[in-house]
């Protein structure tokens, strides 16, 4: 077929395909491709073994990926709830501040600025048992004597992990809950200040209603990082002490580039590619739900 | 069911005064109008009676408690708001009883009173819509609705009509009125429509500047302004008003067209004193085109000149020249009139008024 017998449409967006095809495509089929190959990178033949299911087999009954599952949802869920909790609470008190909004709202943005990767550094400084800032504040005002442990002891290093994640993605829920809330019309809470209301319940029955759409895009953002809940720990703890602070994407990295297991590595990444897509539509579901129930017209 | 009273009542936001110690009573039962043009600090008094702003001077009396402190679900009122207010995310049955369940009372009590609210307002078939799913007319319904199954002593209205279109807004007007006649409960009610305060309210409030202009029955306001704002502000088309100076039992405008000083107002006119004229459009007509109010020998006959004309059907608002403006008439069984032609104008002097040219007040006793 001669490249002028195609449609004007067709040749105009052919680049187009052809640049997508290479960076994206490709590179997709050819990771699921070898997650059915026991692919090694030190064992280029090995991607032309196929091998069915097998990784997927393998994965399915290890029980350190498991563990490792299991972590990255109760990690995820105690960090997204709370970093909820703190977003709305500071999107609330932001939008009260009658000077200085500006400032106060650029300021609660600062943690986005930041890499990962930093802010793994910084707080791994922080929490660290001998030299860092926590330890010493805590020995500074008479609350303890010992150096605690916080990235050392297995359940304290998720929890050191934890605040660290949230302290970087708080501003993300008070960012869009923020919106909302100064989107949100003033009469409908008045009317319920006339129709009796306290202001706790104003807030229960008039103004979460409202918010909730915007908690939720703040959620189907946040829920894509299961499948990115990588760097903070790799820098924290990589994994470690004994492996209490794997997580999935952690274990897949460890898998791939440690192990060099790359026909592996990918089949456990489809997996949790999976789970993280779940988890957005779930949330996408409860928005539009809450989208329609407000009558939002966006 | 309680009267309403605000005493020296005052509003400032930070050094701007916006209400100056405004003295009001409203008797139970009473549908008050406070009408003003936008900025008069209408809406704020009725905000402050609600409690949705604070009384920075002065106090409110609902019943016999004085209520600046309390909050608003504490002073047993009703808001209905020009936005409606509606809460997006509750059906209709839901908004209307959400102030009973807030209030802690039954399920089937509940679902009485909507109903019966409901079957008042026509909204049975809408229950289960939510406001999102209403027209204008109908989301208002709702908003009236919401107020009436609390049956509170007082209902505030901050300009319900404002969003609807003409023809909607009339049939709203009449259910407000059936409503008042039905509840038999004290209203207040903000517009800077006159024609809705009129057609509504037992006694008018026009206020201006954060002051009270007058208050008065629609009548008083109509017949008896105080002020040449009222004079200005109520009736529509508006009243004619231009300076004059008396002039040995004459009032001559600045023209030099004269016309004779109005019978009421001879003994107490001196001359060379000045002062504003007005008449309203209705006691200026073509010769034989208007209702004579009886004293036949106060109306002056002047030649004017037609410059356009508005044809209603039942009458005819001409436009004349006179005294370098047009002054606008009330022509009764109408005929056409081509633009440019002279015709004879009755002037009604026994109805017209007479104004302060420096205080604005009534020369009227």
């Amino acid at each position: 077929m001669k490249l002028s017998r195609l449609s004007a449409p067709a040749l105009l967006l052919f680049p187009a395909f052809l640049v997508l095809a290479a960076v994206v495509v490709v590179p997709l089929a050819l990771s699921f491709y070898s997650s059915f190959t026991p692919f090694r990178l030190t064992k280029p033949e090995s991607l032309y073994v196929f091998i069915g299911l097998r990784n997927y087999f393998t994965v399915f009954s290890s029980w350190d990926f498991w563990v490792a599952f299991g972590r990255t949802v109760l990690f995820l869920t105690i960090a997204l709830n709370a970093e909820m909790l703190l977003g709305l609470g500071l999107a609330l008190l932001v939008s009260k501040a009658v000077h200085g909004q500006r400032l106060l709202r650029t300021m609660m943005m600062f943690p986005m600025m930041f890499s990962p990767v930093l802010v793994g550094f910084q707080f791994k400084f922080l929490f660290n048992d001998n030299i860092g800032l926590i330890n010493n504040g805590l020995q500074s005002l008479g609350l303890t004597d010992q150096a605690i442990p916080w990235l050392i002891n297995g359940n304290l290093a998720l929890f050191s992990i934890t605040v660290a994640e949230v302290w970087s993605s708080t501003s993300v829920f008070a960012i869009l809950i923020l919106a909302g809330l100064l989107a949100m019309p003033r009469d409908p809470i008045e009317a319920a200040h006339v129709d009796g209301c306290t202001p706790l319940q104003t807030f229960r029955y008039v103004t979460w209603p409202y918010l909730m759409p915007f908690a939720f895009i703040a959620m189907t953002i946040r829920s894509l990082d299961v499948a990115r809940a990588y760097d903070i720990v790799k820098i924290m703890t990589d994994g470690g002490p004994a492996k209490r602070t794997e997580l999935l994407w952690t274990l897949v990295g460890r898998t791939a580039y440690g192990d060099a297991r790359m026909g592996l590595a990918n089949a456990m990444a489809y997996f949790a590619i999976v789970l993280s897509i779940l988890f957005t539509v779930y949330f996408f579901r409860k928005l539009a739900a809450a989208r329609q129930q407000i009558g939002a017209e966006w | 069911m309680a009267p309403v009273s605000l005493k020296k009542l005052v509003k400032r936001y930070g050094a701007l005064e916006v209400v100056h110690g405004i003295d009001l009573e409203v008797k139970d039962r009473e549908f008050i109008a406070l009408v003003g043009p936008s900025g008069c600090g209408k809406s704020t008094t009725l905000r402050m009676i609600a409690g949705l702003e604070e009384v920075s001077g002065g106090t409110i009396e609902i019943g016999d408690n004085v209520v600046n402190d309390l909050p608003p679900r504490a002073r047993n009122i009703s808001m209905v708001f020009q936005s409606y207010a509606l809460y997006p995310h509750m059906t209709v049955g839901e908004n209307m009883g959400f102030s009973l369940k807030i209030a802690g009372r039954p399920a089937d009590e509940i679902k009485e009173k909507v109903a019966d609210a409901a079957a008042i307002l026509d909204l049975s078939h809408l229950l289960e819509r939510r406001p999102s799913q209403l027209s204008g007319g109908q989301r208002q319904r709702v908003a009236m609705g919401r107020a009436i199954v609390r049956r509170p002593d007082v209902f505030l209205f901050d300009e319900p009509l404002s969003n609807l279109d003409a023809k909607l807004r009339t049939q709203v007007r009449t259910e407000i009125k059936k409503l008042h006649a039905r509840m038999q409960a004290t209203m207040i009610y903000v517009t800077h429509d006159q024609v809705e305060a009129m057609t509504l309210s037992d006694r008018i409030v026009i206020m201006r500047d954060g002051h009270i202009e007058q208050i008065g029955t629609p009548e008083e306001v109509f017949n008896r302004p105080l002020t040449k704002f009222v004079a200005g502000f109520i009736g529509s088309p508006p009243m004619n008003m231009d300076d004059v100076t008396v002039d040995d039992g004459k009032l001559v405008f600045a023209t030099g067209a004269t016309l004779p000083i109005p019978p009421k107002f001879r003994q107490s006119l001196t001359t060379g004193q000045k002062v504003t004229f007005g008449l309203r459009p209705d006691d200026l007509y073509p010769s034989g085109h208007g209702l004579n109010s009886g004293d036949a020998e106060a109306v002056a006959e002047l030649d004017l000149p037609v410059s356009i004309t508005e044809p209603l059907g039942n009458e005819t608002l001409v436009f004349v020249g006179f005294n370098g403006r047009d002054w606008v008439s009330r022509m009764l069984n109408p005929r056409p009139l081509p633009s440019g032609m002279n015709i004879k104008m009755s002037f009604d002097l026994s109805q017209a008024h007479l104004f302060d040219l420096t205080t604005g007040k009534s020369l009227a006793a």
